[in-house]
């Protein structure tokens, strides 16, 4: 059941705000774009929280509000007519939630961070303008819709990336994310031109019922559905940073903290796991594809995890957490199980994960703030004593995401790794050896996979939080001297983040404690069907276990070596591994390997097609014209000398010549003439052609030396050759008009 | 006695050539005009000629515009070298090459 209800005005109200910001945001002033811009958001948000209200409250489950912004198609080419509109289902219910509530948190803390930035309003409006194209993206009925909001965040992140474009690095960063996004972009509208071609529909809510269509076979005998959910996957792994396609989200950090934590962090980033739970139908169809999206998530789980654990950059292993983290959503919305997957802990996880990562990333932006953008951990420690809000907010944040109880971090990812270990994908008709094999263990190797992730998730995260907070500080003494805490703005934030990350998932509490205790499970369960695993009480309490046995041996391991500052067995250990140590300090030099890969060989093409192309062939052929063109001027301008009296010789002579010509014409013509042989027996007719003008002509023939026909006004003549071989025939003609004349000859040979 | 249309002919033709020449050869400016006026004048001597030999009155009325035109353009053209004379201090043709490229 749909029910209609003005969603346009969710993101058209931030829109608005960016217009603004953008437009007059600098004449008006800051006040002013503050007030503007976080009033649009508040609005948004309570608009959104509303629209939920009424989704859950008078809706039956499986309901979803509609808004359909015209009767009018948008597009119509051939078959394809698209009909834009908005849909709140509870699955972008959720999304919105997330989008709207942490939007407006982090537009608050940046009133605070960017308080002394330049660019304070351009900040805003693309902040603003952020939001507006998020939720087009979570709230579009159709792939299309939700295309123009993924383009737009696309648009939007590179702007914010590179919003200190004064510095060369940020500029690249924000044209690096840019780029590698437009390739996961470009896979996304394959996957719709796809789709289309398929099941001729676009939208989200028709896709239930065209499964038919995507399982019939397309190419080399396999359904449909298997190469869209392959590119859309390709699409996300673009969006949500996971390999092979993760290398700009590092990178991204160049952009100002409060980005980092909305865009790059909490909303956008996550864009990738919501769409594979939108188009869980196509995927269900094709479970192949599932297990590569758990597969891709699971390997860039540990593989993030890993280069998180040497990382010197405090925002650098925040970037490489949020890669590993969102591999952990992967895995979750891919972990398969009779015809369903663990969608509900993907999404869950997503939203734990906004609040404390938004949190982790807001909290490093209030140490930036106090060590004037210091950002190197090696120079920070004891921090604990300057700020205390941040440093308490931070352990919480800590604790949560690595999964302590009962933080919410906790709670989702008990929930993925159960989901991951009950993973079970169903195999072709004669399956092989190894493929018995692989489907068999699959869950257990992601399983395995991902604990050893969560590991290195905790280890990293408190390596972070004691180098940061605890031990003695060492940085210059001129810092230390500023330390200070940040603005209440930046610190209410993070308390409220921070009372999120423990209570948030409180919300999803596994059924077998009680049944009414999955409040996330059970709202979501209309529109995602959960995954169909067999739990018991004990299950869950010995994976419970395990995962926190993990976690706290792993935070145990941080605090010996980095309880007080760098211990010495961290250098013995270094210096024991000193390739192993460097190669992941440089990220597995996967930049380099792209650089050599793909980056130079495009260079070299663009250069070649640079010089060659366009240097020598269109601008030569340009130039050429350009130089025929001027030439010809420069002769021609002697010409124009100036003297009236010498262009008056000109306008004479040229009249001269046409008068001369004209009075001529009709003689010349007429002297023509046809000449017509009967052996000895010649006739000539002269002006052969029926013309006025010819008739007041005279014509005399000469047919040999000396002998005339004389002038006569007929224009037939015959003579008789006594004599065989070459002659000269002349005609003349005489025009009494103007007493002009003409003569023209021919030759004539007589057998 | 009639004089014979070729007389008044020659006459034109010769009036026309002088103010041809008179507006090739001659740099003052007014003398150029009054060439001006001298090849107006052998165009109407002309068509008056014509007019009588072939005793149509069309002629003569197209000599009368002609020499409307005549006089207008005459006091164009002196308000122009009046003008020209104000600002260059000269009525030379030769100084007055604004149109040289």
């Amino acid at each position: 059941m749909t029910a209609a209800f003005p969603l346009h005005l969710i993101p058209l109200l931030p829109l608005a705000g960016a217009a603004f910001a953008l437009l007059v945001g600098k004449r008006a002033g800051k006040d002013a774009v503050t007030l503007v811009c976080l009033g649009v958001v508040a609005a948004a948000a309570l608009m959104a929280f509303y629209a939920v209200y009424l989704l859950h409250g008078q809706l039956p489950p499986g309901g979803s509000l509609t808004d359909a912004f015209f009767d009018a198609p948008w597009m119509k080419a051939g078959d394809l007519e698209v009909h834009p509109g908005l849909m709140l289902d509870r699955l972008s219910a959720v999304m919105v939630m997330v989008v709207t509530g942490i939007g407006f948190l982090i537009h608050l803390y940046s009133t605070a961070y960017m308080e002394h930035d330049e660019g304070y309003t351009r900040f805003f409006g693309y902040l603003n303008l952020f939001m507006a194209a998020m939720l087009i993206l979570v709230l579009g009925d159709s792939l299309l819709v939700t295309f123009v909001g993924w383009e737009g965040v696309g648009l939007c992140s590179y702007l914010l990336i590179g919003f200190w474009f004064d510095k060369d690095a940020n500029a690249y960063a924000g044209r690096k994310a840019f780029v590698v996004n437009r390739i996961g972009d470009f896979a996304f509208l394959l996957a719709m031109f796809l789709t289309f071609s398929i099941t001729s529909t676009l939208k989200y809510s028709d896709m239930g019922g065209v499964v038919e269509a995507l399982h019939a076979p397309l190419w080399f005998g396999l359904p449909g559905a298997y190469f869209v959910g392959i590119l859309i996957l390709i699409g996300c792994t673009g969006k949500s940073a996971q390999i092979p396609l993760y290398i700009w989200l590092p990178d991204a950090m160049a952009g100002p903290t409060p980005v980092s934590a909305l865009i790059h962090a909490a909303t956008m980033v996550t864009a990738g796991v919501y769409m594979v739970a939108r188009m869980h139908v196509v995927f269900e169809v094709a479970p192949a594809t599932l297990a590569a999206v758990a597969g891709i998530g699971a390997a860039t789980a540990l593989f993030a995890a890993t280069i998180a654990i040497a990382q010197r950059d405090l925002k650098k292993v925040l970037a490489y957490s949020t890669i590993s983290q969102l591999g952990f959503m992967f895995v979750a919305v891919g972990s398969h199980l009779h015809g369903t997957s663990n969608y509900e802990a993907g999404i869950f996880h997503l939203v734990t994960h906004a609040f404390f990562k938004a949190g982790l990333f807001l909290g490093a932006g209030s140490v930036l703030h106090a060590l004037a953008n210091e950002g190197d951990i090696t120079r920070m420690g004891g921090l604990k004593k300057y700020l205390p809000h941040t440093r308490w907010t931070f352990l919480i944040y800590c604790l949560a995401i690595s999964g302590i109880f009962p933080f919410a971090g906790f709670w989702s990812k008990d929930a993925i790794l159960a989901g991951a270990h009950a993973a079970l994908w169903p195999t072709s008709p004669n399956p092989g050896g190894a493929e018995i094999w692989f489907a068999a263990h699959t869950g257990q190797i992601l399983y395995w996979t991902l604990l050893a992730a969560a590991a290195c998730t905790a280890f990293y995260m408190f390596r972070l939080y004691f180098l940061v907070f605890e031990g003695e500080y060492r940085g210059t003494e001129e810092k230390k001297h500023h330390l200070h805490e940040s603005p209440p703005a930046m610190t209410v934030v993070l308390w409220l983040l921070a009372l999120g990350s423990i209570g948030i998932g409180l919300l999803g509490i596994p059924d077998e404690f009680g049944s009414r205790l999955d409040r996330f499970g059970d709202f979501l369960s209309p529109v995602l069907q959960a995954q169909a695993r067999v739990e018991t009480r004990s299950d869950f309490l010995i994976g419970a276990a395990i995962a926190l046995s993990v976690s706290s041996a792993a935070i145990l391991l941080a605090w010996v070596l980095y309880g007080n500052g760098f211990s010495p067995r961290v250098k013995r250990f270094v210096a024991a591994v000193p390739r192993l140590y460097k190669t992941v300090l440089n990220k597995y030099y996967i930049d380099e390997i792209y650089d050599v890969l793909v980056v130079r060989p495009v260079r070299w093409t663009a250069i070649i097609f640079w010089r060659a192309v366009d240097s020598v062939l269109i601008d030569g052929t340009i130039n050429l014209v350009a130089l025929i063109v001027g030439g010809i001027g420069k002769l021609v301008r002697y010409l124009q000398n100036g003297d009236v009296q010498r262009y008056l010789v000109g306008i004479l002579v040229g009249a001269a010549i046409i008068f001369w010509g004209a009075t001529n014409w009709t003689a010349r013509q007429g002297a023509k003439f046809i000449v017509t042989q009967h052996g000895h027996e010649v006739i000539v007719t002269a002006a052969p052609e029926d013309d006025l003008a010819f008739r007041r002509l005279r014509f005399r023939v000469e047919w040999e030396g000396g002998t005339y026909t004389p002038e006569q006004t007929a224009t037939i003549f015959t003579h008789h050759y006594d004599k065989a071989g070459k002659h000269k025939i002349t005609v003349e003609a005489f025009d009494p008009r103007w007493g002009t004349h003409a003569t023209v000859s021919q030759k004539l040979v007589i057998k | 006695m009639m004089i014979p249309i070729q007389d008044f002919l020659l006459l034109g033709a010769l009036r026309f050539g002088l103010g041809v020449i008179g507006v090739i050869l001659r740099r003052n400016v007014l003398i150029v005009l009054m060439s001006i006026e001298l090849m107006l004048n052998a165009a109407n001597l002309t068509l008056v000629a014509f007019g009588r030999a072939r005793h149509d009155p069309h002629a003569h009325a197209f000599a009368f515009l002609v020499m409307a035109v005549a006089a207008a353009e005459a006091a164009v053209g002196l308000a122009i070298v009046v003008g020209i004379f104000r600002n260059r201090r000269s009525v030379n043709l030769d100084e007055l090459t604004l149109m040289k490229h």
